[in-house]
């Protein structure tokens, strides 16, 4: 049994872990640090993804893509009201979201894969070995279609994703692990881009899901977008400029909010500072908790309606949950924990960094389904009602929301004229009347045998598996042959699109690995390059002067060499640049170390 | 009580079989072959057998046919075979142990739904015993009936005032006091019903099979059919009230 890891694909962030001797552990991925931030640009040497990515947000907005997660499995029509926030360019294509980079459009699957095969290199890097497996965490609320479309992104990436598990729920299974609690726990989940509540009972390694409820498009985002819109108005008023013409400045205006944000969590004010455009000098100002406090009310207001409404559906009182447990890097902010003390009337626990919480409790899950931990069960539910259109557009509900995974529904479907050889069924997700207000998840015609009408009985079997995905399966009882259902989903790619991607990430692998390899080697080669050059300013006068003169041509060798495009070549140049050095760096190693004696000896003395 | 079976959904999976064909069927472990004796595990080569479809929720809980169940014994034996059946744990299984697996647990968890909530589990077991309880016809209860009209009635007045009228607020605390009446009403069908399941109970554990216990065993089921189609026409009555006036 290959190792399965587990994956936390958040909006702002994503982490990596794994179980090391019964203890999750996330994976470092770029010195101490262990989040990847969910960023990829396109650049002249082509894509790349996390830190280096981020520092192109302000440089190079255009082609940039960040918050990617808002897009998965969604039409652009979803997402109409916040497309002016986004520098890049959104188009459709066949009802998913193209964002074009460059020359080429990707979907949001294709970019959350780009961020997956980072997490998946760095893992194989730190454990030394091939990683093919992976859970990977979605928020509670993502409804069929952002489910699917994290999905194919695994796919994409190369890795076959044995379960899709909620966040709340995820990071539920780390906190028992620590703490072995009994009862009724709230899991209030406040993210980058999305909002979650889960309810659980936890019984004798039972993690039962009673209720979930969320908002897929309120997060830390939005926080930072209300930070932005009050500088914006600033800057409008005291300067005349309308930054919003700027893309370069609409992003450095939107990391700087989210810095003060952040800052604004253990500090009482800050200040914030934007260079402004056409040489115009810098907009500065400060920005206070309270001012902060304001500003963001009401978004923070918006995630207690889904409390209410899940404590609704579970049956509970707020003051009937045992512990509130925090999760998320908004849950950061000192007017969200006292919201939520101030619903529940308890404490929220946040002793595991909000921010790895989920990977880790991904990392169980892996660990669950690889056999490794057998005492610990978690019963999720579906957090949408699902059901068909019938006559007069009404949604007919088959499975209701909260209702424990895997769950299963079956209809019976006839004809209703004679002859007729097929029937329409359109698959819903919500929990609206009409058909028209909820989620169209898929629509196919069932094939059905020429007969009288109202003779033949096609029984349908909706199935939710255990990652909240549908399955749908039919089968004539006259006959009792099953029937292969060709579901094109309303909101997602086909499988044909699918395999297509995967094929072409293929194809992009072996250039993307080359590109990998010369941004890395260029590093190490500019850091060669400065080292040497400190060497020669304090060593010049140890060696001998052609000898200089031959560490003077290696090293202009070397720059030449990292502005071109072959990473041999490369490695040639520093290899020749450290043999004709050698000389100069043991004799700057003696110099120091004969002066670095005597030093000691005054020191000795006095 | 409680149930969120408002509008009596006729999609679920019920199995409308025959009750006494409903008893566990013995049957070949579809692995190795060999008769399957024990309830879901092959003695043998212990694979995990897949629930019959003419398995009811009672057996598949192991539950004998009863109106009154102790909820914490049915949550033990839900988390016992949602451990033996769940999918997280075949997933080093062949494929066929993992169709069961889902199959399986999909069942499990309407059963559990079904037989935890007093409700829904009267209402499953009237399907068992004596065909579908949503045949009946959800007609205002007989004595009701006058009093629904009349509701109907304020309802329209209320709906058609002019808003924070007085006229409306006068019609506003009728409505509130004729919400309060209507769900005392329900209130008072539960205890009802509770009573009707007891002797439910008390009368299949008895066993009895004279003509006088079949009688008394029809009464029952028509009576419980009866107020269970009436609890859910007041409880409508009810929701549609508070929506209206909030």
């Amino acid at each position: 049994m290959s190792r399965i890891v587990g994956i936390d694909l958040g909006t702002t962030n994503s982490l990596v872990a794994y179980m090391k001797n019964g203890h999750p552990c996330v994976i470092p991925v770029r010195n101490e640090r262990t989040m990847v931030p969910s960023v990829v640009a396109m650049t002249d040497n082509g894509l790349i993804v996390g830190d280096p990515a981020k520092e192109h947000l302000v440089r190079n907005p255009e082609r940039t893509v960040y918050s990617v997660k808002r897009f998965m499995g969604k039409a652009l029509e979803d997402v109409q009201s916040e497309l002016a926030y986004f520098p890049y360019s959104l188009t459709e294509q066949g009802g998913v979201i193209r964002i074009k980079l460059g020359e080429k459009s990707y979907s949001p699957p294709q970019i959350s894969a780009m961020i997956l095969k980072e997490l998946k290199q760095r893992a194989e890097e730190h454990l030394r070995e091939s990683i093919t497996k992976a859970v990977i965490t979605v928020p509670a609320y993502f409804n069929d279609s952002q489910r699917q479309a994290t999905k194919d992104a695994g796919l994409i990436a190369g890795l076959d994703v044995v379960r899709i598990i909620n966040e709340p729920t995820a990071a539920s299974l780390a906190y028992g692990l620590q703490a072995k609690t009994q009862g009724t726990i709230a899991i209030y989940d406040f993210g980058g881009g999305t909002f979650d509540i889960s309810i659980l009972k936890l019984k004798n390694g039972i993690f039962e899901v009673l209720a979930t409820n969320g908002n897929t498009r309120l997060g830390g985002d939005d926080l930072d977008r209300e930070i932005a819109n009050l500088f914006l108005a600033d800057i409008r008023s005291q300067q005349g400029i309308d930054l919003r013409a700027y893309p370069d400045q609409m992003q450095a205006i939107r990391l700087e909010a989210e810095r003060a944000k952040i800052h604004l969590s253990n500090e009482l004010k800050t200040q914030i500072s934007v260079e402004l455009p056409d040489k115009k000098g810098y907009f500065t100002r400060e920005l206070t908790r309270d001012q902060l406090e304001s500003l963001t009310m009401g978004i923070i207001e918006q995630t207690l309606v889904p409390c209410r409404l899940a404590l609704q559906d579970a049956g509970l009182t707020p003051d009937t949950i045992d512990e509130i447990v925090l999760v998320g890097g908004s849950t950061r902010m000192p007017l969200v924990r006292q919201r939520v003390q101030e619903l529940f009337g308890k404490t929220p626990h946040c002793e595991i960094n909000p921010d790895e919480v989920v990977a880790l409790g991904a990392a169980i899950q892996a660990d669950i389904l690889s056999g490794g931990t057998t005492d610990m069960l978690l019963l999720d539910v579906t957090p949408l009602s699902l059901g068909i259109e019938t006559m007069g557009g009404v949604m007919s509900s088959l499975i209701h929301r909260n209702t424990t995974i895997p769950a299963s529904a079956k209809e019976m479907f006839t004809t209703y004229v004679d002859g007729q050889t097929g029937v329409d069924i359109h698959i819903l997700q919500g929990e609206r009347e009409l058909a028209n207000n909820n989620r169209s998840l898929a629509k196919f015609r069932l094939k059905v045998p020429p007969l009288p009408a109202g003779a033949p009985r096609i029984e349908v079997t909706f199935l939710i598996d255990a990652n909240g995905i549908l399955n749908v399966n039919a089968s004539d009882m006259r006959t009792g042959q099953s029937q292969s259902i060709e579901v094109k989903p309303s909101y997602g790619l086909s499988d044909q699109e699918v395999e297509q991607m995967i094929e072409d990430s293929f194809k992009c692998a072996a250039e993307d690995i080359g590109t990998r390899k010369l941004i890395e080697t260029r590093l190490e080669a500019g850091a060669l390059i400065t080292t040497m050059e400190k060497s020669l300013r304090e060593g010049d006068r140890l060696v001998a002067a052609e000898e200089a003169t031959a560490i003077r041509a290696a090293l202009a060798a070397l720059s030449t060499a990292k502005d071109g495009n072959d990473p041999r070549t490369i490695r040639a140049c520093m290899a020749t640049l450290e043999q004709s050095a050698q000389h100069l760096t043991v004799a700057i190693l003696n110099d120091a170390l004969t002066r670095g004696l005597q030093g000691k000896k005054v020191s000795d003395l006095t | 009580m409680d149930d969120n079976k408002d509008t009596g959904m006729d999609h679920h999976d019920t199995h409308n079989s025959n009750p006494r064909e409903l008893q566990m069927a013995r049957s070949m472990c579809w692995h190795c072959q060999s008769e399957v004796s024990g309830e879901y595990f092959c003695d043998r080569c212990i694979k995990v057998q897949p629930v019959s479809k003419e398995t009811d929720y009672f057996t598949c809980l192991g539950f004998p046919r009863r109106l009154t169940i102790d909820p914490r014994k049915l949550e033990a034996k839900f988390y016992e075979l949602s451990r033996a059946f769940h999918p997280d744990f075949y997933q080093n299984k062949s494929e066929t142990e993992q169709a069961i697996s889902l199959g399986n647990s999909a069942i499990l968890n309407s059963a559990y739904r079904t037989l935890r909530d007093p409700i829904q589990r009267a209402e499953y077991l009237l399907d068992l015993e004596a065909g579908a309880v949503k045949e009946l016809k959800n007609s205002p209860p007989a004595d009701l009936f006058e009093e629904i009209l009349e509701l109907q009635d304020t309802l329209n007045e209320y709906r058609a005032a002019e808003r924070t009228s007085e006229t409306q607020q006068q019609l506003r605390a009728k409505l509130h006091a004729e919400q309060l009446t209507l769900e005392q009403r329900k209130q008072d069908m539960e205890t009802n019903l509770q009573q009707l399941f007891t002797n439910w109970d008390a009368l299949q554990d008895h066993g009895d099979a004279t003509s006088q216990a079949r009688t008394e065993r029809d009464r029952l089921l028509k009576q419980i059919r009866e107020i269970l189609a009436n609890r859910t026409y007041v409880k409508s009555i009810v929701n549609n009230l508070v929506a209206t006036i909030g």
